[in-house]
């Protein structure tokens, strides 16, 4: 057992250690000074030339939307349409079908907005085309969109008085060429090398020693699960993520996809620490989301490996923890570990089946997620972040009777309502949305769907409900991750939860955005003794209330139906 | 928005053709050089592909180590977990069930020695390995049925464990699937 938490250990510590210079390197790349990558560069040149922008143009924050929704929107359509049609598309060596509308609906939506909740299985459900073309080149790109959306923020903030806020192109390919293709490029040879499958031979047909006949699904998977890991996307390769022995094939593959989950997301925290030369103020933001990651990590560690009270009153032994669920090679230390740091992030890949996972693990998961900004998706998750800073710059101000100031500029009742509006947004859509699908389930239990309402559940009682709360919680949440129990390929769900990502991504990138943008254009206050420090532990103190009244209280009331009973159920 | 949809378009499929398929080409060339050539390392016995050292399979007999439950009956085109929840009284029914089967083909052992693993499905159904412990429990059956001694069945496993990363890092394990064929070796 010591091996587990030595390993847990591990892996957060060569998160941090790495996160810090690579935090500093992404503040380099943005700034324009030279790095040991700069040999991209001609590429980027080739790049521009052959699109026609002009990567010096500065736009405005207006501009930067417009550009932002222009090209998802001509994604979105590329990967609907392909998804249609993909059984006609090349690269098909194991003859799956089409996509159903509604299907292809939400997975495009889903990949489009760094969800990836997956109501198909990859083995059956899509094509070596669609997985490689339309899934693993979303992955890159709407990772790379979040971070071209928190650096016009990051500009924004540092700049005095300004409509210049960078490009948009610029940041999202250097994004890509500068941060996420490298990265991707190592941890998917380091996979490789660990018996991860590259090459584009379709099934295969084994007799197994026992005599049995079985068909092993594989093909250019490597690849994909590194930006997938990097990019904070967690959409696999297999059905069943990586907790398939091709997708995470060790524990050492396990320790390098793991860091990769919340490496850039950390690095990017750091990063406006160098960026904006404010170091102090991103060790208060690391602090604060540390805490709230550390809070959820314990409990969840602690339920897996002391086991399920269930099955211990059936007299056998668990060694090795709550194992429903969960692979050998990793233990359940790992496992809850890979839970939390994929909740937190907006990834949602998953080495175990959360479903299968203790209720307080279920509790962290889905807080995890409700809160959203504990380090949070690439990009996106300070951007949710920032929303509770110029919240908590607002309460402050007012107790302590000050004017309510963020890094020189006032904060008034414009951003005040952009940024309460974005706050209340997530509640609503999780808390309407399982609403909504449990008076489905309720009064309309036989409705002639692909499944209908009475056989979504895969377990009874409390646990029921959790299934429908974490999946609209995970699509609201951009996450991805699921119940898996759900059966979520059906028009409600795939409808449903394809509008609830929608609503979930953008308006929570165009909110910060517009404040920032309008804040840059306000004039500055240079700092006095009268301005409220935001670089204490006495700010993130605040920080830490806010977010824990704003979210977490909102969501008391639903967790209390789902996990916490079940928790004090179990027997 | 319209000036915006050229260079969109333009800068879209640019980088389809580096990231969709210049970069995996690049990782695929590189798999070649892999222990399995980047199509899956394979096990053999006796000359014929009997599975993938990576992807579990299934072993119900009871000359051979058994495999943990599978909710995808180990067919690893379509691999999944049970996604039963801990509190789920048939899935509970299920497992007092597993037990009892244990029970009945491994009359040697107590029930409190039999390790959580081999009576729950794992998370893929495809899970390859076992702790050295769920292994353990079973050489009694495999050297009755077998007509081996006992000792030579924990050597199998004694050699086959897998110890954490660097002796630090993570579970110990073994293969199911190379115990079974080191088994079958013995009788040569």
């Amino acid at each position: 057992m010591n091996t587990e938490y030595i390993g847990i250990i591990f892996m957060y510590l060569a998160t941090v250690a790495l996160a810090i210079p690579l935090g500093k390197y992404i503040a380099k790349v943005f700034n324009g000074e030279k790095t040991w990558l700069d040999f991209m560069a001609p590429l980027e040149r080739m790049i521009y030339k052959f699109s026609g922008i002009d990567p010096n143009r500065e736009m405005n924050w207006k501009q930067h939307l417009k550009a932002l929704l222009t090209i998802n929107c001509l994604w979105l359509f590329y990967a609907f349409f392909c998804l249609l049609f993909q059984g006609r598309l090349p690269l098909n060596p194991d003859h799956n079908p089409n996509q159903t509308p509604d299907l292809a609906f939400n997975t495009a939506l889903s990949f489009l907005t760094n969800t990836n909740l997956q109501d198909y299985s990859g083995e059956s459900g899509a094509t070596y085309y669609t997985q490689l073309f339309v899934f693993m080149f979303l992955h890159f790109v709407s990772a790379a969109t979040g971070i071209a959306a928190m650096m016009v923020v990051f500009k924004a903030m540092r700049d005095k008085i300004t409509d210049k806020l960078g490009n948009f192109w610029d940041y999202l390919v250097k994004s890509i060429t500068r941060l996420l293709l490298p990265l991707s490029f190592v941890v998917a040879v380091i996979l490789a090398f660990n018996g991860t499958p590259t090459s584009f031979k379709g099934k295969d047909t084994v007799i197994t020693l026992q005599g049995d006949t079985t068909h092993v699904s594989r093909g250019p998977a490597a690849a994909m699960i590194a930006i997938k890991q990097t990019g904070t996307n967690g959409g696999g390769w297999f059905g069943v993520n990586s907790a398939h022995p091709f997708e995470n094939p060790n524990y050492a593959t396990n320790i390098v996809e793991n860091i990769s989950i919340i490496l850039i997301s950390i690095s990017l925290v750091f990063a406006l620490g160098y960026y904006l030369n404010k170091k102090k103020l991103a060790w208060v933001i690391f602090g604060v989301m540390t805490t709230g990651f550390l809070i959820m990590v314990f409990p969840s560690i602690h339920a897996e490996v002391n086991g399920n009270p269930a099955i211990a009153h059936l007299g056998i032994s668990q060694p090795g923890g709550s194992m429903e669920g969960k692979e050998v090679r990793f233990g359940p230390a790992a496992s809850a570990y890979w839970g939390i740091t994929t909740t937190v992030t907006s990834n949602g890949s998953v080495n175990a089946m959360h479903d299968s996972m203790m209720p307080i693990s279920g509790l962290a998961q889905m807080f995890d997620m409700m809160i959203n900004a504990f380090y949070g998706g690439v990009g996106v998750g300070y951007l949710n972040f920032y929303i509770f800073i110029i919240i908590a710059v607002f309460i402050s101000g007012l107790m302590v009777g000050r004017t309510p100031e963020f890094m020189g500029r006032k904060i008034e009742a414009r951003e005040m309502k952009i940024a309460s509006l974005i706050a209340l947004l997530h509640p609503f859509l999780i808390l309407v949305g399982t609403a909504l699908a449990t008076y489905v389930l309720v009064h309309f239990p036989n409705a002639a769907w692909a499944t209908k309402p009475s056989a979504w559940l895969n377990n009874p009682g409390f646990h029921g409900f959790s299934e429908m709360l974490y999946q609209v919680t995970s699509s609201s949440a951009n996450n991805g991750s699921g119940y898996a129990g759900l059966t979520a390929n059906n028009i409600f769900w795939n409808v449903s939860t394809g509008f609830v990502i929608f609503i979930g991504r953008f308006l929570p990138i165009i909110g910060p955005v517009a404040i920032a943008g309008i804040l840059a254009n306000k004039k500055f206050v240079p700092e006095s003794a009268g301005t409220l420090k935001t670089d204490t532990a006495t700010f993130g103190i605040m920080i830490f209330a806010v977010i824990i009244i704003v979210a977490a209280l909102s969501f008391f009331p639903a967790l209390t139906l789902g996990p916490i009973a079940e928790h004090f159920s179990i027997k | 928005m319209k000036t915006y949809i050229a260079p969109a378009l333009k800068l879209s499929l640019i980088l389809i053709v580096i990231l969709s398929g210049l970069y995996p080409l690049a990782i695929a060339a590189i798999g070649k050089f892999t222990p399995g050539h980047g199509d899956g390392e394979t096990v053999t016995y006796k000359g014929r592909v009997v599975g993938y050292a990576n992807i579990g399979q299934k072993f119900t007999k009871d000359q051979y180590f058994w495999s943990r439950p599978s909710a995808a009956n180990y067919q690893a085109d379509a691999g999944a977990g049970s996604n039963k929840g801990p509190s789920n009284p048939d899935y509970i029914k299920d497992v007092k069930a597993r037990i009892d089967t244990f029970l009945k083909h491994n009359p040697d052992i107590k029930r409190e020695e039999i390790p959580a693993e081999l009576v729950t499905a794992s998370g893929s159904g495809l899970d390859p390995n076992l702790s050295p412990a769920g292994a353990r429990v079973q050489v009694a059956r495999i050297a009755k049925i077998r007509n081996i001694p006992a000792e030579q069945v924990v050597k199998i496993i004694d050699d086959h464990t897998e110890n954490p990363l660097f002796g630090l890092f993570g579970p110990p394990k073994v293969n199911v699937l190379k115990l079974n064929v080191a088994l079958d070796e013995l009788k040569r």
